[in-house]
C-alpha cells in the first residue's frame, strides 16, 4: 500500500514539473518576442540609414522598405568626394585632431583631480565637492558666450584649442565625479601597502591607482570619445574655415551647398561617420564591464 | 638594534573618539609580540600608528634608536602584512614581491636574487608568474608575507594575517610564520615582529610575549605561560584560556585566627597560606573568585577538608580525550575538565547527581570586585 502511494506521488510530481516547465517556456517566448519588437523599433532608424545610403536619391523618401530596389554606390562615392576641394577623409582626420587631445587631456586631468578628492584631506573639501557636482548640473549653453569671448581674446578662434584646452583642467565634472565614486569603492589597503613599500603620492597614483582605475578610465575615454565625435555645437561655434571642419560639420556642409540635397550622400557619410565610435566601443567593451580589483583583496 | 618603544601613545580620531589612551610598550629586538584583544579594542589602530598609516595624537614611537613619530611609512624600516593580503592585483607575484625594491632603485639583478630567495623560503617559486587572482587564499597570504620579507625591514607588522583562512590552513600558516621568525633570527636578520590577532591559539603558540588590550588600554603584557598562570586582572583572566576560567562573585570572610575563607553558598573554601599573605595585604570583602577548569578535580579521601565543595552535575560534554563537566553549586555555574578514563570509571550516568569537587586553591585567584585587580598575586 505504501508503495503504490509513493508511485502515485512520483507520477504526480512528474506531471507537475512538466506543466511548470511548459509554463516557463511560454513565458520566455513571450518575453523574447516583446524584447525583439522593442529592439527592432529602436534599431529601425539605424537600419534605415544604412539601407538608404545605397538607394538612389529619389527612392529614399518614397518607400519605407529597408531593401533598395535599385542598388547604387553613388552615395558613397560622391559623398566621399564631397562638394568641396577636400575628401571626406580630411574631415575624418580633422575630427581625430581635436578628439584625441580632448580624450587624453580629459583622462589625465580628471584622474588627478578625482584622486585628490578621494584620497587627500583638502581644506573645505565638502564645499569643493558640492561645487563640482553643481557644475555638472549647469547647462553648457550658459557658458557659451562668455567662453567664446574669452577664446576670442586669447586669439584661439578657428583653431581646435577652444575645443580641447578646457579639458586640461578637469572641467567635465561628470567624469571627475564618476572617477571619485569608483575610487571611493576601491579598498585602500593596496595603496597603504604601496605606501609602506615606498611609494610617494605620485608613484602611488601611477603604479597602483591608475591600474586599478583602468575600467573607469576606459569608460571615461569612451564616453568622451563618442560625445566629442558627435559634438556639433562646439565646432560650429569655434571652427569657421572649411579645411578644419570635423565630420559633424562636414555632414551639414553638403546640406547647405547643393540646392537639391543629396540625401544618399549624407546618409552614406553618416553611416561611415559612426564606424569609429562603434569600433572603439567594441574594442573597449571588455574592459568597460570587467573589474580588475578582484583577487588582490579577499572578500 | 630594532627595538620598538611606545611611550604614552595616544590616538584621538578626527571625530573626537579616543581610541588609544596613552599606552606604554617595549618590544625587544627580535621579539615576537602578539597583541590580542576583543574587536574594537584598537589593536589595528595601534599597529597602524606604528606603521605610519595613521597619525599619532600624543606620545612617541621609537624604532631602533629613531623617533619615527612624523616619518612616512617608507622611512620607518617596517613591512606590514594585511588581513586581506592587499596584493597589487595587476602585478604578477614576482612583481608584487619586488615592487618595494624596485621603488628603492635596487638593481634588477639584486631584485631577482632577493625575490627568488624569498620565494624559495615560502615555496612560492612555481607561482612567481601568476596574478594574485589566480592564487588561493593561503598562497596569496604567503605572497603577502614574502613581500614583507623581501624588504628586509627592521620590524614586521601583521594585522590579523590569518583570519581569512580556514582552520586547517590557519594552523599550518601559524607554524610557518613562527618558523620563519626563527629562521630570520638565526640568520641574524632583523625579525622583531608585532602580530595582531583575536585568536587565542595564535597568541599563545606564536608569541614570545602577549599584550592584552581592552578599549585602548593595555591590560597586561607577559609571556603566554605567565599570562595564563598569573592574570593581573579579571579581564585577562577571562579572556585567556578555553574553556574559560570559572569566576564567581563571592564574599571574603576573615576568621579569628588570621585566616580567610570564601563563602560559597553555605559552604566554604579556605585560602592556603601562600595566598593568604597577599590577600590580606589588599583585603576587601567583595571579591571575585576565579579558578581554571583543570584545577577542579573530583574529591577523594586525601582532599583537604576546606577545599572540597559539593555540586550538582549538569551537562557533560565529551571532547574526546577529556570531558567538560558543568556543575552548579547552588546557583553558581562552574566547569571542570576531567580526563575521559576517569569519567568512564567514576562519573558515567551521574547527570543530576551530587558530587564532591576538590578546588586546588593554590592555583585559584582572588580579584577585587571594585578594581578588578588580582589581589592574590
Ligand atoms: N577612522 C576612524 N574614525 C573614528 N573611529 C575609528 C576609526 N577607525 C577606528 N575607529 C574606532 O577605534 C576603535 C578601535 O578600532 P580598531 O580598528 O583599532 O579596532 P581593532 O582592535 O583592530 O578591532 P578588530 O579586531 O575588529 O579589527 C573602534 O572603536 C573603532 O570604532
Ligand atoms: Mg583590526
Amino acid at each position: 500500500m505504501n508503495k503504490t502511494f509513493v508511485n502515485r506521488s512520483v507520477a504526480e510530481s512528474n506531471s507537475y514539473v512538466k506543466a511548470e516547465l511548459r509554463k516557463e517556456k511560454i513565458g520566455a517566448a513571450v518575453r523574447y518576442f516583446i524584447l525583439l519588437l522593442c529592439g527592432l523599433v529602436m534599431l529601425y532608424p539605424l537600419f534605415w540609414m544604412f539601407s538608404a545610403a545605397f538607394k538612389p536619391n529619389h527612392e529614399i523618401f518614397s518607400s519605407l522598405s529597408l531593401w533598395p530596389s535599385e542598388f547604387s554606390l553613388d552615395g558613397f562615392i560622391n559623398g566621399w568626394n564631397t562638394g568641396t576641394e577636400y575628401t571626406f577623409g580630411r574631415f575624418f582626420l580633422n575630427t581625430l585632431w581635436y578628439v584625441l587631445p580632448k580624450v587624453i587631456l580629459t583622462v589625465i586631468s580628471s584622474v588627478i583631480v578625482a584622486y585628490g578628492f578621494a584620497r587627500f584631506d583638502i581644506p573645505f573639501k565638502k564645499f569643493w565637492f558640492v561645487t563640482l557636482v553643481a557644475t555638472i548640473l549647469l547647462p553648457t549653453s550658459v557658458l557659451l558666450i562668455p567662453q567664446y569671448l574669452m577664446f576670442r581674446e586669447m586669439g584661439m578662434l578657428d583653431s581646435y584649442m577652444p575645443l580641447y584646452l578646457p579639458m586640461a583642467f578637469a572641467t567635465q565634472g561628470f567624469f571627475v565625479f564618476m572617477l571619485i565614486q569608483f575610487l571611493r569603492g576601491l579598498p585602500t589597503d593596496m595603496e597603504e601597502a604601496a605606501q609602506i613599500d615606498g611609494c610617494n603620492s605620485y608613484q602611488l597614483l601611477w603604479y597602483i591607482v591608475v591600474p586599478m582605475l583602468k575600467p573607469a578610465i576606459i569608460s571615461v575615454a569612451l564616453f568622451q570619445f563618442m560625445w566629442s565625435v558627435n559634438d556639433f555645437l562646439g565646432p560650429l561655434i569655434y571652427i569657421s574655415s572649411v579645411e578644419k571642419y570635423p565630420i559633424a560639420l562636414a555632414l551639414k556642409l553638403s546640406i547647405d551647398v547643393t540646392e537639391g540635397t543629396q540625401w544618399n550622400e549624407i546618409l552614406a557619410m553618416a553611416s561611415i561617420a559612426i564606424v569609429p565610435s562603434i569600433v572603439v566601443f567594441l574594442i573597449a567593451q571588455n574592459y568597460f564591464v570587467e573589474g580588475i580589483t578582484s583577487g588582490g583583496v579577499k572578500g | 638594534m630594532s627595538k620598538v618603544v611606545l611611550e604614552n601613545l595616544t590616538k584621538i580620531y578626527s571625530n573626537g573618539f579616543e581610541a588609544v589612551h596613552g599606552i606604554n610598550l617595549e618590544i625587544e629586538d627580535g621579539e615576537f609580540l602578539v597583541i590580542i584583544g576583543p574587536s574594537g579594542c584598537a589593536k589595528s589602530t595601534t599597529l597602524r600608528m606604528l606603521a605610519g598609516l595613521e597619525s599619532i595624537s600624543g606620545g612617541s614611537i621609537t624604532i631602533g634608536n629613531m623617533v619615527v613619530n612624523s616619518l612616512p611609512p617608507k622611512d620607518r624600516g617596517i613591512a606590514m602584512v594585511f588581513q586581506n593580503y592587499a596584493l597589487y592585483p595587476h602585478m604578477s607575484v614576482r612583481e608584487n614581491l619586488g615592487f618595494g625594491l624596485k621603488l628603492a632603485k635596487v638593481s634588477k639583478a639584486d631584485i631577482e636574487k632577493q625575490v627568488n630567495e624569498a620565494a624559495e623560503l615560502l615555496e612560492l617559486t612555481p607561482l612567481l608568474d601568476r596574478l594574485p587572482r589566480q592564487l588561493s587564499g593561503g598562497q596569496a597570504q604567503r605572497v603577502a608575507v614574502g613581500r614583507a620579507i623581501v624588504k628586509r625591514p627592521q620590524v614586521f607588522l601583521f594585522d590579523e594575517p590569518l583570519s581569512n583562512l580556514d582552520a586547517k590552513l590557519r594552523a599550518s600558516m601559524r607554524v610557518r610564520i613562527s618558523d620563519l621568525h626563527k629562521t630570520l633570527k638565526k640568520t641574524n636578520r632583523s625579525a622583531t615582529s608585532v602580530y595582531v590577532t583575536h585568536d587565542q591559539t595564535e597568541a599563545m603558540t606564536m608569541g614570545d610575549r602577549i599584550c592584552v588590550m581592552k578599549d585602548g588600554h593595555i591590560m597586561q603584557v607577559d609571556t603566554p605561560a605567565n599570562l595564563y598562570k598569573y592574570p593581573n586582572n579579571l579581564f585577562v583572566a577571562g579572556f585567556i584560556g578555553a574553556p574559560e576560567m570559572n569566576m564567581v562573585e563571592t564574599r571574603l570572610d576573615r576568621t579569628g585566627e588570621g585566616k580567610c575563607h570564601l563563602a560559597m553558598s553555605g559552604q566554604i573554601l579556605g585560602l592556603p597560606d601562600a595566598k593568604l599573605q597577599k590577600v590580606l595585604a589588599n583585603y576587601t570583602e567583595d571579591v571575585v573568585f576565579g579558578i581554571r577548569p583543570e584545577f577542579i578535580k573530583l574529591a577523594d579521601e586525601n582532599s583537604p577538608k576546606d577545599e572540597v565543595i559539593k555540586g550538582t552535575i549538569g551537562r557533560m560534554e565529551n571532547m574526546g580525550a577529556e570531558f567538560y563537566i558543568h556543575f552548579t553549586v547552588e546557583d553558581r555555574e562552574m566547569c571542570t575538565r576531567i580526563p575521559a578514563h576517569i569519567v568512564e570509571e567514576k562519573l558515567l550516568d551521574s547527570v543530576g547527581k551530587e558530587q564532591l569537587f576538590h578546588f586546588e586553591m593554590q592555583n585559584g585567584h582572588i580579584f577585587d570586585k571594585q578594581t578588578e585587580k588580582n589581589i592574590s598575586l
